[in-house]
This record gives structure tokens, sequence and C-alpha cells, in this order.
């Protein structure tokens, strides 16, 4: 059976779909990927979809859930690279991806993840000093 | 008028069957030069179909014709099975409706990507859902 690979960097997934997503395939990769967000502790997951021609509102949903599913498990989840054709199609389906973080391609979706990680990390930080602010 | 300019029917079974059907359309639509947008839409409309034909029916048929009206090109695809009918074509035109665990954006999302849409069922006997995408429309 096919499978799509999961790659590790550091506290990030990467994801790079090669081939024309089909529904048995998809439901794979949202069970691996939540699996391995789990397993390796990540903060955020990556999906290059720069090679899909297609996505219909079965895969949408699914990379809906992706994103959804990995965000009550801490990570945040940008999807990079998608065609121009995909984004016209998907919003005339009806389906606007909502909740879900986009960037043009894999380097801006890195900056992005880094971005939103330096920010929560801030706010934990900030947490922290207030927690220490009541205790006194 | 519109003119029926080849044919070609692919019998859709199984999962496998979904892909070679997707590029049999590809194929038929960068034959008659139509542009990446359209192709897109008329292949995630038909990607649409075809599921709706697998999860309720058990799969069917699906005709693929080059049609031509006057000047215009297009693609015009027939998806046909003997499942159970949708009793109420109304409501499952309707953006949300879903009787599976969908999110109903299927009937209404592909009429809104192709130009011309209809569908006829017949509970208890089938549903023939026919779609037709000008290369320029």
């Amino acid at each position: 059976m096919d499978k799509i690979p999961i790659l590790r960097m550091g506290r990030f997934l990467l994801v790079t779909i090669q081939v024309d997503l089909y529904d048995r395939l998809a439901l794979t990769l949202e069970a691996d990927l939540i699996q391995a967000v789990q397993k390796h502790n990540a903060r955020g997951v990556l999906i290059d979809i720069s090679a899909v021609s297609i996505v219909d509102s079965f895969m949408g949903r699914i990379i809906g859930n992706i994103a959804s599913m990995s965000k009550i498990l801490d990570a945040e989840t940008v999807v990079v690279g998608m065609q121009p054709a995909v984004a016209i199609t998907l919003i005339e389906l009806g389906l606007p991806l909502k909740g879900v973080h986009t960037a043009l391609d894999m380097e801006k979706g890195m900056d992005l993840l880094r971005s939103m990680m330096d920010t929560t990390d801030n706010d934990e930080d900030e947490d922290a000093i207030a927690d220490d602010f009541i205790t006194e | 008028m519109i003119l029926s300019l080849s044919k070609d029917t692919v019998t859709v079974a199984q999962e496998q069957d979904v892909v070679f059907l997707k590029n049999r359309v590809k194929e038929v639509a960068v034959r008659i030069k139509m542009g990446l947008v359209n192709q897109t839409r008329l292949i995630t409309a038909a990607s649409e179909l075809v599921r709706n034909m697998m999860r309720y029916a058990n799969g069917g048929k699906c005709l693929i014709e080059v049609v031509s009206s006057g000047r215009n090109n297009g693609v015009r695809l027939t998806f046909s099975d003997s499942g159970p009918g949708i009793p109420d074509i109304t409501a499952a035109m309707r953006d949300g409706f879903s009787t599976g665990k969908s999110l109903g954006l299927g009937l209404p999302g592909t009429k809104r990507l192709v130009n011309e849409f209809d569908i006829k069922s017949k509970v208890g006997e089938g549903t023939i859902v026919t779609i037709i995408k000008w290369a320029n429309g």
C-alpha cells in the first residue's frame, strides 16, 4: 500500500505530497501524521501540496481535520505551495479551509511556523512572569 | 444544439477506477485545449460525483464525451448508477445538506464548478448526473 513519508526536522514535521491523493491514502496520512505529532512532540506541521493538482471537498476536509487535530495536540499546521487553480476551485466549491495557515512556499511556511513558535514562547514567558507576580 | 463528437465509457467499481477516470477526463480536456483552471474545475467536479457514486451506489458508469455547440467545444460527463436514488433532490442541492457524514458540498459545489448541471434520480432505481464544462466557459 502507498504511504506518504513524514519527515521530522527539529520540532517540526514535514510532509510533501507528491502524488494525487485518493481517499484511502488521505485517511492514512491523517492518522499517521496525528500519531507522529504526539510521538515526536512536534510543535508544527508543514504540508507541501505543490504537486497536488486536485483538492476536492473530501481532501479539503482531511486537510482541515489535520489542522484541527494538530491544534488540540498543541501543534500548528501550515499548508504551502497550493496551485492557483486549486485555490480557485476550493473557494468555488465552498471550502475556505478556515483555521488552516497557508504560505506560498516551503521557506515562507517555515518562517511562519518559527514566528508562531516565537510568539507562543514569549506568551509563555509573560505568563510565567505574571504567575511569579501573583505568588509574590 | 449540442453535438457529441466522441464517446468513451468508464466503469467505476473500485478506488483504482477513480484515478483512471480522472486521468481519462484530464486527457480529453487537454485534447480540446481547455485551460488549466477549467481543467481543474472539471476534474474536481468529476471527483465529487464519482465519490458520491462510490459511496451511495457502490459504483456505476461514467460516459465521457467531447461536445460542441457552435464554436464552443467542451466535455460532457454523464454519471449513472443504479443505487438507492435521492428522495429529495432540492435538499441534496443545498449547501451543507448530507445524509452521509460529509460536509454536504459535493452536489452544490459541483454545480458551481461547471457550466451545465443536470440531475435526475428515482428512488430505488438510481441517479444520473450530467455536467458540461466548456473549454473557455
